[in-house]
């Protein structure tokens, strides 16, 4: 599959010069993937899905033009090729705009499990129905909203006029299941979430648990009083955060000032214990592949490292333009042209376990859901003020559950009064990819009643 | 237009329905999109889409089987039908004979936006940039994005429906910072504004650059801007993408699956007074141009204007065809879908409170110590208890009943229920504006408004 998906991206390559313009790259996928959710220990809906896709990028004196389709007979390559040629003239030039200088494919073992063919879909709804039991059968739980199992197997390949192509296969495989505690306005949701390269590697029970102990943790929560105090984040929660510190340390966000980390790089803007790092060739990352976008191959960069800004996301255009080379963080599909992202982001996980945090804190707050996070923070000055749910720390213990709070600070603020780093890290695929650990934070303003 | 001929529709659902099922169905789309942006005086990406495919859904029972495929020709179809009808386990039934697709009453479009030529499109972008660099020497940057697409849609079903639908959908939106050096460093602030609709390019022939005006307009106010206060304070929240409130915190809950699975606040509410006798509200798929309106759902069904709200009490949930045949009523025509490759489920339209008697003047005058609302960055909501958060990307105190200092950093917390029980006061000056709606992994298009609404206390979570 990979080897024609190749020679079609060739063929797009062809068409676009062929259409006029001077460079040319075209992206392909083909992917297939399953989706069952049941509900009540029965089957809700059962989808399979199947899709096939071009997307050529064309370049012409510095102008760049895009263009996807999913008709790839002759005659549909050459009408994608000849738009992304068109629609280019509209653009102005862009003297960083451009193919990468070098290409290639980082070795990633593991992308694709050999195993997934072996799952009928029978196993695979049964999967699902162990998840949605595994949450029901908890004490305390008073509804499964919902056990859902989606996988995909796919191929990307890519090619472009310099005479680079190359392609990899993928698999993955996830659930998710949200279970209610609680009734009426009381009701209060938990979720529980597993990723890996095939169903056989998830643990229903573990995610199903999950799922049940979020929410039953919360059941009887109430709006505390308002105060300044410490607060340990959760791992989807420290996840959730990581995750918009990612998406503010793209160069493409840095050069149009639109991030709070423009021009400070080399600075102190965390507690040494707060090390991120980007990487899209680790092996158990779920956005790992062997190259990005353009045909970089991926690699690992630091981000944050010794309580200092280390670096930026880049691709080949913001690369150009800070006079540097990227860091094959060109994310795309076929839809979409190339454009700067994290991979997998890693939060390098510390030395305490989650009752140490707890003790350390005294009385605090647990938080376990920040809700309005994308709306709630300021991506220039990084302040925030977003809601939440979870439980008071009460003398180094878990106390009352707590809900419709908001917590407040300056993204910066927080990573510089970051106490200590949990040492149970783990992936957190809600999102984009991270892998994260609960986290300390010395005090913030937390406003109740 | 014709994407499959009804020949080959019976065809189809009758092979999907080969094991079994209550409604088989086919839907077939055509998707036709283009989109270039402007970022710092340069217009860049422009960028065009062409797909085709189709899904088959068989419902039995609870269950739902769907697959979907690129390409609308007869073989991918058949493939796709089999791979449905392998999953269902029943007794062949025999579908409704079809006719050819009626297209629906559509809504008008003057000027066809893939006729106009793109140079036009990026000169419109520069007349943008132009107009909010000219609001004030503190814009820093300007990002006028320009966006339009046309969609033909298909849908059949078993039980005789022929459905066809052409629906073009334009949308400009400007987003603006500003800058001010001070003793403390720089402040920065954003603001943001869009103009779009279901309609042609007419709809931006009227002064585009006010969109980029009003962005610029929001960021140069936010410079100044206190601290937000926080606390049990009123609130006036602003017409058109205030909206976003109703859609957010009451929307959401009156989906049918939802309520069918009590993951929603407002389960068994239907017929409680749970606002105002003056407060009445709707979900309505059929107002002329709206940005989330069209001439059927996808499912076939034409839309149409739902009472959700009438002086106050619960009259109605929002129906796709599955959720209305377990409730025993008719789909309200909110089945919708982002595209061919998702399963139909019941989504808002336009949803906005009716229009009342007061102004926003009015509304103002009557608060001592409190928070307007302009518009909201996003929110969130748990629709299992109604709980939302809600950035305040432009809001200013009103103090003595009048509006003064702008504020910055405000959220809204609070629950749906008790924000629905908390309006005193509306006012006359309907409007709705662009939202994009996010559920179930998929993204519609959806029209939020509302005149301007005062809630009488809410929990203003704030930075001072």
């Amino acid at each position: 599959m990979s080897s024609d998906l190749e020679a079609l991206a060739r063929s797009g390559v062809e068409a676009a010069l062929s259409a006029g313009a001077g460079e040319a790259e075209a992206w392909c996928e083909d992917t297939t993937g399953r989706k069952i959710r049941v509900y009540g220990g029965a089957v809700e809906s059962l989808s399979d899905s199947g899709g096939r896709g071009i997307g050529i990028r064309a370049f012409l004196d510095g102008r760049v033009g895009y263009a996807y389709g999913t008709d790839l007979g002759p005659e549909g390559l050459r009408s994608i090729a000849s738009t992304a040629a068109s629609v280019a003239a509209v653009a102005d030039p862009d003297e960083h705009a451009g193919l990468p200088e070098a290409f290639g494919a980082t070795a990633v073992e593991g992308l694709e499990s050999a195993a997934m063919a072996g799952f009928s879909t029978e196993r695979k709804v049964e999967l699902a129905l162990a998840v949605e039991r595994a949450a029901r059968s908890r004490p305390g739980v008073s509804q499964v909203e919902n056990a859902v199992y989606s996988d995909s197997e796919g191929a990307a390949a890519i090619a472009n006029s310099r005479g680079f192509s190359a392609s990899y296969a993928a698999t993955s495989a996830w659930v998710y299941a949200s279970a209610f505690a609680g009734e009426g306005q009381d009701l209060m949701t938990g979720l529980g979430v597993g990723l890996a390269r095939d169903p056989g590697a998830l643990d229903p029970e573990a995610i199903g648990v999950e799922a049940a102990e979020r929410a039953v943790a919360l059941a009887g929560a109430r709006r505390p009083a308002s105060r300044r105090c410490p607060v340990v984040l959760d791992t989807f929660v420290a996840a959730s955060f990581a995750g918009f510190i990612g998406a503010m340390l793209s160069a493409d966000s840095v050069q149009r000032g639109r991030s709070l980390f423009a021009g400070r790089q080399g600075e102190e803007v965390a507690d040494s214990s707060f090390v991120l790092t980007d990487e899209g060739c680790d092996p158990d990352g779920p956005a790992s592949a062997p190259f990005d976008g353009e045909g970089s191959p991926t690699r690992r960069t630091p981000l944050i490292d010794g309580g200092r800004l280390a670096g930026f996301l880049y691709d080949t255009r913001t690369a150009r333009k800070d006079a540097r080379e990227t860091t094959a963080n060109a994310g795309r599909s076929y839809r979409t042209a190339p454009s700067v992202g994290a991979t997998n982001l890693l939060v390098q996980p510390g030395g305490s376990t989650l009752p140490e945090l707890f003790a350390r804190a005294g009385d605090g707050l647990y938080v376990t859901d920040v809700a309005g996070l994308h709306s709630g923070v300021n991506p220039v000055s990084g302040t925030f003020s977003v809601g939440a749910s979870g439980r008071l720390i009460e003398g180094g213990e878990l106390g009352a559950p707590v809900r419709e709070i908001t917590i407040a600070g300056d993204l910066v603020g927080m990573l510089r009064d970051v106490v200590a780093v949990g040492s149970e890290g783990r992936w957190v695929p809600l999102a984009g990819s991270v892998r994260a650990a609960p986290m300390l934070i010395g005090e913030m303003t937390m406003s109740g009643s | 237009m014709s994407l499959v001929a009804p020949e080959l529709a019976e065809r189809v659902v009758a092979r999907a329905l080969a094991r079994g099922g209550d409604l088989g169905e086919l839907y077939a789309e055509d998707r036709r999109g283009f989109g270039v942006t402007l970022d710092d005086g340069r217009v860049e990406d422009p960028r065009s889409g062409a797909e085709r495919g189709a899904s088959v859904r068989v419902v039995r029972g609870e269950a739902s089987y769907f697959g979907h495929v690129d390409g609308i020709d007869e073989a991918s179809l058949m493939q796709v039908a089999d791979s449905v009808a392998q999953a269902v386990r029943g007794d062949e039934c025999r579908p409704a004979a079809l006719g050819a697709a009626r297209v629906a009453e559509g809504h008008p479009v003057a000027e066809r936006p893939e006729g106009v030529e793109a140079a036009r499109k990026a000169q419109l972008l520069r007349e943008c940039d132009e107009r909010a660099r000219a609001a004030g020497a503190e814009v820093t940057q300007v990002s006028v994005g320009y966006r339009e697409e046309r969609r033909l849609v298909e849908v059949f079903n078993s039980e005789g429906v022929a459905a066809a639908d052409d629906r073009t959908r334009i949308r400009l939106s400007a987003q603006v910072v500003t800058r001010r050096d001070g003793a403390i460093g720089p402040r920065v602030e954003t603001g943001t504004d869009t103009r779009g609709g279901h309609a042609g390019f007419e709809l931006l022939a009227s002064d585009p650059g006010a969109v980029a005006e009003s962005a610029a307009r929001k960021a140069l106010t936010l410079l100044d801007a206190v601290d937000a206060p926080s606390g049990r304070l009123p609130v006036v929240v602003g017409n058109g993408f205030g909206g976003v409130l109703l859609h957010e915190a009451v929307g959401h809950g009156l989906e049918a699956d939802a309520v069918h699975k009590r993951a929603s606040v407002y389960a068994g509410r239907l017929g409680q007074q749970l606002a105002d006798p003056s407060v009445t509200a709707y979900d309505d798929g059929r107002r002329t141009g709206e940005w989330g309106s069209d001439g059927i759902d996808d499912e076939g069904t034409p839309t149409r204007r739902t009472t959700v709200i009438e002086n106050g009490c619960l009259t109605s949930y929002l129906y796709d065809l599955v959720r209305a045949r377990a409730d025993g009523v008719e789909s309200t025509g909110n089945g919708r879908r982002q595209s061919f490759r998702h399963l139909p489920v019941p989504r808002m339209t336009n949803t906005y409170f009716a229009p009342g008697e007061a102004t926003p003047e009015e509304l103002i005058a009557g608060v001592q110590r409190g928070l307007y609302a302009v518009s909201f960055g996003g929110g969130q909501v748990e629709p299992a208890t109604g709980d939302f958060v809600f950035g305040v990307s432009e809001g200013y105190l009103i103090e003595g009943g009048k509006v003064t200092a702008p504020v910055r950093g405000a959220t809204l917390v609070g629950n749906g229920l008790e924000a629905l029980r908390a309006v005193d006061g509306i006012a006359g000056d309907l409007s709705i504006a662009t939202g994009y709606c996010g559920k179930a992994g998929q993204t519609v298009p959806a029209g939020v408004g509302q005149p301007h609404v005062r809630l009488a206390e809410l929990t203003v979570g704030g930075t001072a």
